[in-house]
Order: structure tokens, then sequence, then C-alpha cells
């Protein structure tokens, strides 16, 4: 399947839109969606209480593309702020997210926009497959008014309503039972659509996160929780933490699904296949091994408990990228050069949105008091006769 | 206006709902039923004084209620309501409430622990089951941590939901998720979620249930920031309390009180709602202001019939929104009698009384010609023993001494 090497577009200068158009809109490369690849998991699935979906996952050049570009701009903004963080533009905490890109990504290739996600403060890059732009995402980290939490936020609580991203929670496990309120409330709606909630394998042990498991299993809520198992919970590793360690097994009646978290593909089938399944018979557990190369936040070194040979082992073998660069290259997609051009592109892109996000100014002193309450107390109180309105504050 | 009622020199409540066995006022009596049909068209007169809850049958001023026992329902009193209601318990009124605001809108649905077929543990949501269905009365398990965060994620995605406690005391399982996503989170979001949750269940001592199922938790909730906090007393101010809290976009946390819920009165056929942030005037006066909320009111006016009897004027205000203070109301009460005694259920330390206590001082320290006095309960855990639970809540004698004492 010899595709036609689009050299013409690749001389064609890129077109810098602005940089707040997101990177994830353009598609400068390969726009092939007819095509169809094959790709073999890198393992098999291992299912709890079900069959696991097929290892052979159907994707097309256009979408192995658009993987890479998007973990490169992802990977790309959490270098960038980790810089930042040391330069102390950005403080107090900031939990990076590279290492474990696949899982984002792999999970917005099998969904819509309307299926809701839901995670914990390791939200920079899920904030950015919602289509968070980057701007929003600095102005954030940095507290300014451009960004998407109007600088009120922080690092931990990136949201983004239009796209169905709930956010961004900072206490662990907190953000487990919401989800299932989300669950719930797509299920009183009668929509067609789930809710993924993510947490961590340090969440895994706490108490609300079976207590939301079990109603939603007892009302069949088309949730989806998913365990991002970094094998580290800051820094206290999994198997000292945990009895368990197999995450996908502790629904117990609740089916699971142990997937490779490194591998794009393989996230993407799981989460099909867990989508279709709760939409039918309920909540399901997904396991995603993965690996953060960053400590715990920008406060932990992340070498203390874990070798740095263990961590570049780990990016040796089983990089999110670099398994999608190798895919390219063996299916002949794109030239090492255009791939680096990518990476230079994206590298470019953040430069500019951290540039523009520094522009952005810091929030008014007024604005410490907005939001606290819904438009001042807005209820419309009245009598019996109606005639008497006694107050409609603002 | 206040002489008309204070004339006669008897205790002449203008609560709008119970007034109390004069026999009786020495016990921690807790359950009153109102034999006068009162009825109201609830105005606020900005310019002057306050004329919440007005008896619109006027020049009845020696109007006596003698019997204030749950089991004597006929009414002696020959009260002439001009204006028809029906007469119910507090817990129907609040069932009322409810009821009608599903009814009003499809989002609003109810969460809670036996909620559904058992029809609650107080009868609040009795009959709403069978109504409205399972998923939108919403039988949960005993996860109070877990199903709170649900009603915030419904929320979050557009539904109202009220989130039961089957005590108040359980919720504190739930503290995380009321006070960091429920009451943060509009604010952390940069105001693109809201929250219109209402966390509503009975709290407060109630007849020797011991210490873990007699909490106020006003005291732990009062500051976070972003709930509202307001406390129901009577049938008509719950029932108008919940119609409003399940209108507000705001997260509203209405305390019920265990002992109140049986407590009735006529409440008016037309539909009302309240605001939040009000206090309601229960007795004009002229010599001190007390404050109250919740079963403490009762006490109070107890203990103003005897204040009374001996020639007092106390003005009394159940201040009915405990997160924020309607200070106007407070303010006005203030520069006119000089002298505050707040009367309320919350421990002494760090109590809504304490808050109050400095809100009042910041705001209105020129006006007071005596420090304020605020009566609250002990702080101990509620013991068991009937006489001790007696004495770890204020009770009327202790209201009427330190009246006379301020009022010296």
């Amino acid at each position: 399947m010899a595709l036609a090497r689009r050299s013409s577009n690749l001389l064609k200068p890129l077109s810098t839109a602005s940089s707040s158009s997101s990177f994830l809109n353009r598609r400068p490369f390969s726009t092939d969606d007819s095509t169809t690849i094959t790709i073999e998991t890198s393992v098999p699935f291992t299912g709890h209480n079900c069959e696991p979906p097929s290892r052979s996952v159907d994707t097309t050049p256009k979408e192995l593309m658009n993987f890479f570009t998007d973990m490169a701009l992802m990977r790309r903004m959490e270098i960038a702020a980790d810089s930042l963080y040391k330069s102390k533009l950005i403080r107090g905490f900031c939990h990076l997210y590279d290492g474990q890109e696949a899982v984002s990504i792999g999970m917005e290739a099998a969904i819509t926009k309307k299926d809701c996600i839901i995670t914990a403060y390791r939200d920079h890059c899920i904030f950015l497959g919602r289509g968070g732009t980057l701007l929003e995402s600095f102005s954030e980290l940095m507290g300014r008014q451009a960004g998407c939490s109007r600088g009120k936020g922080g690092s931990m609580h990136f949201y983004k309503k239009d796209a169905c991203f709930f956010g961004g929670h900072g206490i662990v496990g907190a953000q487990v039972p919401l989800g299932c309120g989300l669950a719930f409330a797509q299920k009183y709606r009668k929509e067609d659509h789930v809710t993924f909630a993510m947490y961590g394998d340090g969440a895994a042990n706490q108490g609300q996160l079976f207590e939301a498991l079990n109603m939603a299993a007892l009302w069949d809520l088309p949730a989806i929780l998913v365990c991002e198992n970094n094998h580290y919970g800051m820094g206290t590793a999994e198997w000292r933490a945990a009895k368990s360690p197999s995450y996908y097994k502790r629904g117990d009646y609740v089916p699971g699904l142990k997937v490779d978290g490194m591998d794009a593909f393989a996230v993407k089938q799981a989460c099909k296949f867990a989508k279709e399944h709760a939409l039918k018979n309920g909540p399901i557990i997904l396991e995603m091994d993965t690996y953060r190369y960053h400590g715990h936040s920008m406060s932990d070194p992340g070498s203390t408990y874990r070798t740095r040979d263990e961590i570049s082992g780990v990016r040796q073998e089983r990089d999110p990228i670099e398994r999608i660069r190798k895919l390219i290259l063996a299916h002949d997609l794109a030239t090492e050069k255009e791939l680096k051009d990518i990476e230079k592109l994206a590298r470019k892109e953040v430069d500019e949105a951290i540039a523009k996000a520094k522009e952005s100014p810091m929030p008014d002193d007024p604005e410490l008091f907005t939001n606290v309450y819904r438009k001042g107390f807005g209820v419309e109180s009245f009598g019996t006769d109606r005639k008497e309105v006694r107050a409609t504050l603002p | 206006m206040a002489s008309i009622f204070q004339g006669v020199g008897t205790a002449t409540t203008l609560s709008s709902s119970t007034s109390f066995d004069t026999n009786k006022f020495h016990l921690s009596s807790r359950r009153s039923l109102s034999e006068r049909k009162v009825s109201f068209v609830v105005v606020r007169s900005d310019a002057g004084k306050m004329n919440v809850g007005l008896n619109k049958i006027g020049g009845r001023a020696d109007q006596l209620v003698t019997n204030a026992v749950a089991t004597k329902p006929d009414t002696s009193a020959a009260s002439t309501a001009s204006k028809s209601g029906h007469e119910l318990l507090l817990f129907e009124a609040l069932r009322e409430g409810l009821e009608e605001e599903m009814e009003r809108d499809s989002r609003v649905c109810i969460m809670g622990e036996d909620v559904g077929h058992y029809g609650g543990s107080y009868k609040v949501s009795k009959g709403l089951a069978p109504k409205y269905g399972d998923l939108r009365v919403l039988d949960t398990p005993i996860a109070e941590n877990a199903f709170t965060g649900m009603g915030i994620g419904a929320a979050m995605m557009g539904l109202r939901p009220i989130i039961e406690g089957m005590n108040m005391g359980f919720l504190l399982l739930a503290f995380n998720q009321i006070s960091n996503n429920c009451g943060m989170l509009h604010y952390t979001s940069g105001g693109q979620f809201k929250i219109p949750v209402v966390i509503r269940g009975p709290g407060g001592v109630g007849r020797q249930l011991g210490a873990e199922h007699s909490q106020r938790l006003e005291s732990y909730f009062q500051s976070i920031p972003g709930i509202q906090m307001v406390a129901c007393s009577t049938p008509y101010n719950a029932k108008g309390l919940m119609k409003a809290a399940i209108r507000s976009d705001n997260p509203v946390i209405l305390f019920e009180h265990v002992l109140l819920y049986n407590l009735k009165e006529t409440i008016p056929d037309e539909e009302y709602v309240l605001n939040l942030e009000e206090a309601e005037m229960v007795r004009p006066g002229e010599h001190i202001t007390i404050l109250t909320y919740s079963r403490m009111r009762y006490h109070v006016m107890q203990a103003a019939k005897t204040l009374v009897n001996k020639g007092y004027d106390p003005e009394v205000i159940d201040i009915r929104s405990l997160k924020p203070f309607d200070l106007h109301t407070i303010g006005n009460s203030v520069k006119k009698t000089h002298r505050v005694l707040i009367v309320e259920e919350c421990m002494r330390t760090g109590g809504i009384g304490a808050s109050l206590t400095a809100a009042i001082n910041e705001n209105f320290h020129d006006f007071l010609d005596a420090p304020i006095v605020c009566l609250s309960s002990q702080d101990v855990p509620t013991p068991y023993a009937g006489t001790l639970e007696e004495w770890t809540v204020v009770q009327p004698p202790q209201i009427v001494a330190v009246v006379e004492q301020l009022c010296r």
C-alpha cells in the first residue's frame, strides 16, 4: 500500500496559524482515511469476567499520523511545563503526564466529545485531548486570565464543559463518585454516552471507589473506571500499597480488562470495547499499564524510589511515541525527517503558546470574589399572591 | 404597631407557627401544635420595621393557645383565618415542597438512604417513589461519601439532585465531597459548572438518641465557601425554603431538626417560595433582640411568654439563613433594641452563634448597650441519660434569666 508520498504537501510551508488554534486541528501530513491498516497490539488483553477483545486493531494512516502529532505535542507541552516550573512561572503543584500520553490519545480515538471524561490532577494532556488549547493550558498553569478556569483553578483544575471534560480534581479518589454521578445523569437522561472516570493505582485503594462501583453496578450506570496504573502512588510502589495489584480484578463482579497503556492502539481498542460494554451491561474497569517519566509532581525528583535504569529502560522499550514512530516508518507513511519536522513544529507551537500565555494578564483583584456563588444569589422568592416579589438578587 | 400586640401583656406570639403550653414551660417541650390558623402574605417592608409573618387577624391580641400537646388535635381556638389553607405536619410540608418542585422540573431527583421504597426515615419522601420511579427517587446503599459525590457529579451534568443524609451526622463522611467538590467547583472551574444540589437531613439533639446521632453540623459546614445554609423551623418556612433551595443554582444545605417533624400548622394553598437569605421576624419587640434558629425558636418563644408576663418585650428573630446571615434584618433590630441574645443549639465553640456574635460586633458595635450573650449547647457529646441531655441544650429558664440580666 505504497501511499503516494505527498511530497508536494511536505514542501509546502506549513501554515503557521495563530497559536490559539489547536495544533490538533491541522493535519498537514497524511490525510488518507480510507486505507485500513491492521495493527497488532503489543500484548494480548487480559480479561476478568469478560471476553477480552481481539488484538488486531484497525486504523488508518491519518489516524496514525494524528496519534504521532498529538502525542508529540503533549510530550512537548509537559516538558515545557517542566522548565516553566523550574523558572518559577508555574507554582504549587504540577503533575506531569509524559509517558502516559497513549492513554489519553487512545481513549479520544475511541469516543466522542459527548462522552464524559473525569480525571484526577494529572490532567493537562487529557484536557488537550478533549480539545483544549495550548494557550488555555499554559495560561491556567501560570495563573493568567486566559486560562481555562480563568487562572483560579491551577494545574489540578482544568475543565472544559463544552467537551464534557469534568476535570481536574485534587483530592485522590474523589473524582470517581463524581464520575458515577455523571454516568447517572447520562442514564437519567437516557443518553447513549458513557463516562470514563480515571484514577491512579494509588487511588485504587480508596473506599469511595468501591462505594461508587457498587452503586454503578447496582444501577447499570454507563461508567467506565480507568485505572492508570503507573506503578507508583507518589513515592510508594504498588506492591507496597496494595495487597492485590491486579486492579482490573478488584471489581469482583464487575468485569475488568488489563491493557498495555503505552500502546495507543491497545487503549483505543479497549475503550471501544468498554464503551460498547458499558452501554449494554453497566460498569467495567480498565487497567492501563503505563508509566510516568517524571516524578509524581515537580517537587518529586522521581528517583528516590525507583532507579534511573528503570526509567530509561521503559523509555527505550515502551515509549508510546517511539512505538508510533516505528509503526509509521514501517508502513512508509512518512520519513524520519518528516517526523522530526513534526516534532519541531510541536516545539514551535508550544513556544508560541507560552509566549502568548505570558502576555495574558493576571486576574483582576475583583475576580477573587466572582464565581463563589452562581450569579450572586439568584432565587426569586414570592409570597402566596405572587405579587410580592421579595428578592431577586443579582 | 408593636403596641397593639403588647397592650394586653399576655403571651401573644406573632409566631407563624406554634405557641407553648404555659404550664409546662420548664420542661424541655419539643412538639407543639398550633391550633391557630394563621394566614400569610409574607411581606418584607424595607422601610422601617420588618413585619414578617404578620397575623392578619389583628386585634385578637389576647389569643392564647392553651394546649400544645399532640394528642389533642381539635382546635379550641376559634380562629377565623382570612385566607383558607390546609393543615399539615412539617414533614408533610417538606414533602409538598419536594413534590411540587419535582412536578415542575424533571431534572429534580432525590437520592439517599431509604428515600424510595421506604418513603424516607422521617417520611419526607413517602409516596414519591411510586409516583416518579426508582431512578428519580433513588435508594442508595449506605455510602454517604460516594452518593454525595454522585449527586454532585449529576449536578455538574445539569440535574438538580436532592441528597438526603438520614441523619445530618452521617454527612460527616461526605465532608470532602461537600467541601471540595460541592462548594468549590464553581470557583475552581472559572464558573463553568454550577452545582445546584440540595443537601438536607435531620440533625440536632433528639430524644436520647446518643452522642453520634445528635450532632449539629452547622458549625462544621459554615466556613465552606460557595455553599448556602438554611435551617427551617415551621411547616410554613420548611416548604418555602425547600422550594427555594431546589430552585437555587447554588448548593444549599437545608438543616431540619429531628424533633420538629411533627409540628402542625396551616399553610396556604397557593404556591410560595421563600427567600433563602432572609431572617424571619417572629415577634417584634423593643427591649432585646433574641436571635435563634431551628428548635431553639420554640424554647425562646416559651421563654418569651414568661418574659412578657414579667414585663419585658423581647424581639425574636428566627435567623433561618445560617450562611449568609441576614444582617439587614438583624442590624435593624439591633439598632432598635441595643441588646442581643443569641440562643442556639450549636456547640459553644466555633458555632453559628460565635460567628454571629463576631459579625454583629463588627458591624453594629456602636449600637450595642451591652455585650452580646450567646447561649449555646454545652461543649460535650450529647449524653444518653435524659436529664443530662436536657441540660446540654439551652432551656427556657436560662433564657429568661439572661434576658433579665441583660435588660437590667
